[in-house]
């Protein structure tokens, strides 16, 4: 199985353990799997502030990126959405298809593709899951609390399976924490107010970690938990899935 | 930026967030009426099936609205309901006006209307010598203090209950400090009361029209659009095109869904049916397009006209809760309101489908299935190519597309990047960046992951 490894921008330039643990943990469960070495960015900050039709650029790129892959995996429930939902390149529209079709974030791709069923990991703390709305409502990578159906989470069905991790209940367990790309500056205020309305209810239920398969609502959290001189740190799903992995 | 007038979504947010307080406070009512939302919807199990049906009659009143509008005045001059077309809010005003003009009166008794509010009724008629009351209860508490409604099923949601006092005590005379919510709802019952006996016209919204009867539902919790109606010699019902539905047994749906989406209530405690005058008074019913034609032409925000006025994607809206409806600056607040508005005024309008996470909860919540999230990224692309973003944006947007589309520039950023954080941090953390106003920024790390991987592969590779 030949899978490309798709690291969002940001996640390559700031956060690279989650991307260097996304590629090892691929690799243990036998993945064949290719970083294509010229991709960038989705163009999703663009697009979502308005400007699609300068995202020509980049979408040319990433389908010269991405062609040809088995599947496309992505440490990103909002990166993986976008291309999914975006992705179009002129003359190479039956390309661009395809990579719609095989794009997935990664907890889909490790429940739904390589139905993994155990892990040997293990992260003795408790943990808040923050499910990202673009994971949650756009990827579907779990149920949201709106709609009247059987709940299930994605992230948390693998979180279950690493030994000595204790999930944390939230008062809210899907309200946005208020990243939103360029919202988190052009709309600073409000922003700020969500994020530290979602910090306050992982820290009131005694999260030590809280984590996500979206590194952006983490990067969003980890600042503000920062700037609180908090002891709570974020973590990539990833990271936890392959940490002590055998 | 010294006015209100001029201010947008994110300045008049921001000027709300100053009192953290009041912003929980908000927050959370309007989450604990989502809340009870979501108990009420999951107490039916055919809840989804519901909000599908909903969203397809309303799908086939679109698609036929021409012949639905036609037949609904037929049926409805049958039962001898007088029907006025206006195809603006200029000339919605003109026929109210000119109706209470007709019979020399100079006092109306209004229950809650959202698109009055659109219209700028209340303006247009005081300034013609018209005094109305608004009956509702939330409605005559924001007109008491002098401000539109924050939210267009709680339209007071925003004021606490000892503001509502000082209110009271300042306009109805109750006593000063009286917070009581019991002793101020009988202060305002017993001033309406007076109201309701003494108006000779009452205006009305219109819930739902349906088009095979002629005849149109009003709902309300306090029964005072019935107060109002059955007590004038004329009752006038405004309602948008879009209001229609073809047939009563839709009723059933309609009626499940509004109240369970709205408040959480089973049902709405008046459904009002009117179909024809009593003997000696008169119903006359303006149909308002006020832009809707155009925005049904817009093919991509068409679904925005199935909208109900539920209110539940502001309860749910995170964004909502935590500005106040009163920082979208148009009279239909929060996601719902931010797809309509620019669809009557682009450049007014241009920062309001910006007001949003797209985080989609509005959409999951809309018994009529809108899907919003998608018309506010939509309207953003619109917006952006019709030249109403700042020139400062479109450039740094026009620098950002460049650098992504070259894997060189890309590295050479980000290496950049890296090392300003890591040795000039004082470049990003100071008071240009917003970021930077109540979070930290994130820490460089020594290499890029890409950086990384050429290593791990060399290394692999010897």
């Amino acid at each position: 199985m030949r899978v490309a490894l798709f690291v969002p921008c940001y996640v390559d330039q700031f956060y690279p353990k989650a991307a260097i643990a996304t590629l090892e943990l691929l690799e243990k469960l036998g993945c064949e799997v290719h970083y294509p070495k010229n991709q960038t960015c989705c163009g999703q900050p663009m697009a979502n502030s308005g400007y699609e039709h300068l995202t020509g650029g980049c979408n040319n790129l990433f389908v010269d990126n991405f062609a040809g892959y088995d599947y496309i995996v992505c440490p990103s429930g909002s990166c993986t959405l976008h291309i999914k939902e975006h992705l179009h390149a002129d003359g190479k529209e039956e390309q661009a298809t395809e990579i719609r079709k095989k794009v997935y974030e990664l907890t889909e791709f490790l429940v739904d593709i390589l139905r993994v069923k155990q892990l040997s990991a293990s992260f003795p703390y408790r943990v808040g899951l923050h499910q990202s709305c673009h994971g949650l409502r756009g990827l579907r990578i779990a149920q949201m609390s709106e709609l009247v159906a059987e709940p299930f989470s994605k992230p948390a069905q693998l979180l279950d399976m690493v030994n000595g991790l204790e999930l944390v209940p939230l008062s809210r367990q899907d309200d946005c924490c208020g990243f939103g790309g360029t919202f988190c500056v052009v709309e600073e205020a409000v922003s700020a107010k969500m994020g530290k309305d979602r910090v306050a209810d992982h820290v009131s239920h005694g999260a030590q970690y809280i984590t996500s398969a979206d590194l952006s609502c983490l990067m969003h959290l980890e600042g503000i938990l920062r700037r609180q001189n908090s002891d709570v740190k974020v973590i990539h799903v990833a990271e936890i899935l392959n940490h002590s992995m055998q | 930026m010294s006015t209100t007038t001029t201010k947008d979504h994110p300045h008049l947010a921001a000027d709300f967030n100053r009192d953290e307080p009041r912003v929980n406070w908000h927050d959370e009512t309007l989450w604990w009426v989502r809340a009870k939302r979501d108990i009420a919807a999951h107490k039916l199990p055919e809840w989804e099936l519901l909000r599908e049906t909903a969203s397809q009659i309303k799908f086939n009143v679109l698609s036929n609205l021409s012949t639905y509008l036609e037949q609904f005045e037929a049926n409805a001059t049958k039962n001898g309901i007088i029907v006025h077309w206006a195809a603006d809010a200029a000339e919605h005003n003109q026929i109210v006006h000119s109706l209470l003009e007709q019979r020399g009166i100079t006092k109306m008794v209004k229950s809650k209307s959202m698109l009055t509010e659109e219209c700028h009724l209340n303006d247009y008629l005081k300034d013609h010598g018209i005094d109305v009351i608004d009956s509702d209860l939330g409605e005559r508490i924001v007109q008491l203090a002098n401000e539109p409604p924050s939210h267009i099923v709680l339209p007071c949601i925003h004021k606490k209950k000892e503001e509502i006092g000082d209110i009271f005590h300042e306009h109805l005379g109750s006593a000063k400090g009286e917070s009581d919510p019991k002793i101020l709802t009988e202060t305002a019952r017993q001033h309406l009361r007076e109201v309701f006996l003494t108006r000779r016209a009452a205006l009305t919204g219109v819930n739902f029209a349906v088009a095979e009867t002629g005849e149109f539902v009003i709902c309300t919790n306090e029964g005072n659009a019935d107060m109002g109606a059955h007590l004038a010699e004329i009752h006038i019902a405004s309602m948008g095109i879009e209001k229609l539905i073809p047939e009563r047994k839709h009723l059933g749906v309609f009626l499940r869904l509004l109240t369970r989406s709205a408040t959480g209530q089973p049902i709405t405690t008046y459904s009002s049916h009117f179909s024809k005058p009593q003997d000696g008074s008169e119903i006359h019913i303006i149909i308002v397009d006020n832009g809707r034609s155009i925005q049904l032409g817009r093919e991509e925000f068409r679904n925005s006209l199935k909208c109900i006025r539920c209110g539940a994607c502001m309860n749910t809206c995170p964004v909502y809760r935590k500005s106040g409806g009163h920082s979208y600056h148009t009279a239909v607040a929060g996601p719902i309101g931010s797809i309509l508005a620019p669809n009557l005024d682009m450049k007014k309008y241009a920062d309001l489908p910006f007001a949003s996470t797209l985080c989609g909860s509005c959409s999951n919540v809309c018994p009529v299935k809108i899907d919003i999230h998608d018309q506010l990224y939509k309207w953003r692309q619109v917006i952006v190519k019709e030249g109403y973003s700042p020139k400062a944006k479109t450039m740094a947007m026009k620098a950002m597309a460049l650098t992504l589309a070259s894997p060189t520039l890309y590295r050479m950023g980000g290496k950049t990047g890296r090392l300003v954080f890591k040795y000039a941090p004082f470049a990003v953390n100071n008071k240009l960046n917003p970021w930077y106003n109540q979070r930290e920024m994130p820490k460089a790390p020594d290499e890029s992951f890409g950086e990384w991987y050429a290593k791990r592969k060399g290394a692999k590779n010897s």
